[in-house]
């Protein structure tokens, strides 16, 4: 196999780009190994790996955009692998909850699921990413033809349950849920202002 | 467990303590004592093990804290010193935990006024040295439940509020007592954050029946330390019945009302946060169970949840609130 200048480059993206994402996580794991996450370790476990997910998320709905209206290619070209660590981000987020804050006591895992709003919307955001994980593969790809585009399109309502879900976590600080809604909108307004978006609505 | 009781020792058996001192002094000539001496000779709370700084406080005040006696404790492990001083809120610093820790060594607490008003006998603005010259220290080691669900056991150095009021004599007007914390942006960096939803300064109160119980304390210290200023030096409130935000830190005024006083979390959140704020296993704040608390510090595989007791485990004021609706009086 030859590989061409593009390859290597693309590859050594690649690299970086897994690399920079499995970092806080290694980081995540150092900082609990040594002692270095305070008092209640497992609540800045849960807080910062439900960040890191949100913040992929939002890398992955970078992808297009950039793509688009900047003519950056790089997130595009990756943007199955930033989707994924989003998904695998949530994924520990839940585990952590379930086993660090609940020890997987399952009456106060069930209380929590029915009786807070906001467990139930980030539940539901995560059950709807977990499907476009599944399908991300180009096997997948090809055999849902069209439909995978629409399929797909999950991860706008997803976005907005995980938004509302850590606006309700609010305790006098609304800095972080600002920032994180504004570029939400942000890069889905940017969507209903694309060419096909447009014609659709125009016929 | 009282450990002020009378002991059993003959006084005759009692090495007086200048005999003490010379032996000690002598030991110490002879090296054989070298880390022994510099433990002091009261029976405190100290940290143990611990790289973290100590915090002596003034020279007026550290004589009143050597001479404190425990006069409350629960059977329950200690959190350690590490975890007291390096975890907790204290939003005029910032809104992570390890913030205060961070941020406020270098906050001013000495000299320190307390500015009495309202319905009260002697209002006016008196040195904090002065108010402490009248009252005794003791050392009470409280649990300590915050409203987020997490717990702590704490050995606090101070005084019962009650014995304070007595002195100030409020008239018969007062029915409750409205504390409030210093409002220094210069020296708050949390008070200057544009995105804080916290209308300052923070305030607090009592009914005048809370206020006067005697497990109500205004706190100097803590394990055998001047209290931290993170933790809220140099005077903060401890209410251990009630959840944390309550126990109201770095007081600056303290005024006798007639009516209910406003309390800051109740102004930033009403329907999650009340006047009252006992702590209550059966009322969940609306965004999660207050059933149970991690018992801090807690480890990643060992969370130590564990049921959260009516009253925090005091149920010796719940006569204060008989005949009220707890949930509605949340």
């Amino acid at each position: 196999m030859v590989l061409t200048n593009r390859d290597v480059a693309r590859r050594l993206v690649w690299v970086v780009l897994f690399t920079s994402m499995a970092a806080p996580l290694i980081w995540l794991v150092f900082l609990a190994y040594t002692n270095q996450l305070g008092a209640d370790p497992a609540k800045a476990l849960v807080d910062e790996l439900g960040q890191w997910a949100i913040r992929f998320l939002i890398l992955t709905l970078c992808a297009s955009t950039f793509s688009r209206r900047l003519n950056v290619r790089v997130l595009m070209q990756h943007r199955r692998m930033v989707g994924l660590f989003a998904l695998f981000y949530a994924l520990l987020h839940l585990l952590a909850v379930s086993t660090f804050i609940l020890g997987w006591r399952v009456d106060l895992l069930i209380r929590e699921l029915t009786d807070r709003p906001y467990i139930m919307l980030g539940m539901v955001g995560l059950l709807l990413l977990i499907p476009l994980g599944i399908t991300s593969t180009k096997g997948w790809q090809k055999k849902l033809g069209r439909r995978w585009s629409t399929l797909h399109k999950l991860i706008y309502p997803a976005s907005l349950l995980v938004l509302m879900h850590l606006v309700l976590l609010i305790r006098a600080s609304i800095l972080e849920a600002v920032v994180y809604a504004f570029l939400i909108s942000l890069l889905l307004i940017e969507r209903l202002f694309r060419k096909e978006n447009l014609k659709k609505r125009v016929n | 467990m009282l450990i002020g009781k009378p002991s059993n020792i003959l006084s005759s058996e009692i090495t007086p303590e200048s005999v003490y001192l010379s032996r000690r002094s002598l030991l110490k000539g002879l090296g054989l004592v070298a880390g022994a001496a510099s433990l002091p000779a009261y029976a405190l709370t100290q940290p143990k093990g611990t790289d973290l700084p100590l915090y002596p406080g003034p020279d007026w005040l550290r004589p009143k804290l050597d001479s404190a006696k425990t006069t409350w404790s629960v059977d329950e492990e200690l959190t350690p010193y590490d975890s007291v001083i390096t975890y907790n809120n204290f939003y005029e610093f910032g809104l992570n935990k390890e913030d205060p820790y961070e941020r406020a060594q270098g906050f001013n607490t000495d000299p320190w006024q307390v500015e009495i008003l309202g319905e009260v006998e002697r209002p006016g603005i008196y040195n904090l040295e002065d108010l402490l010259a009248k009252v005794d220290i003791e050392e009470r080691i409280y649990r300590f439940r915050c409203v987020e669900a997490w717990s702590m056991v704490i050995p606090w150095l101070g005084f019962s509020l009650a014995s304070l009021i007595k002195l100030l004599n409020p008239t018969s007007n007062a029915k409750y007592v409205e504390f409030v914390t210093l409002e220094d942006p210069e020296q708050m960096p949390g008070q200057r954050s544009l995105f804080s939803t916290i209308d300052w300064p923070y305030r607090e109160g009592l009914r005048m029946d809370e206020a006067m119980h005697p497990l109500t304390m205004l706190a100097v210290g803590v394990y055998g330390q001047a209290m931290p200023p993170q933790n809220g030096a140099p005077l903060r409130l401890v209410v251990p019945w009630k959840y944390g935000f309550k126990s109201i830190k770095s007081i600056v005024q303290i005024r006798f009302r007639e009516s209910m006083p406003q309390n800051t979390w109740r102004l930033t959140a009403s329907q999650e946060y009340g006047f009252y704020a006992n702590v209550n296993p059966n009322v969940d704040h609306p965004r999660w169970s207050q059933a149970t608390e991690r018992r801090l510090p807690s480890s990643l595989f060992n969370p130590r949840i564990i049921e959260t007791q009516m009253f925090n485990g005091y149920e010796e004021v719940a006569p204060l609130y008989a005949g009220m609706d707890l949930s509605k009086w949340y």
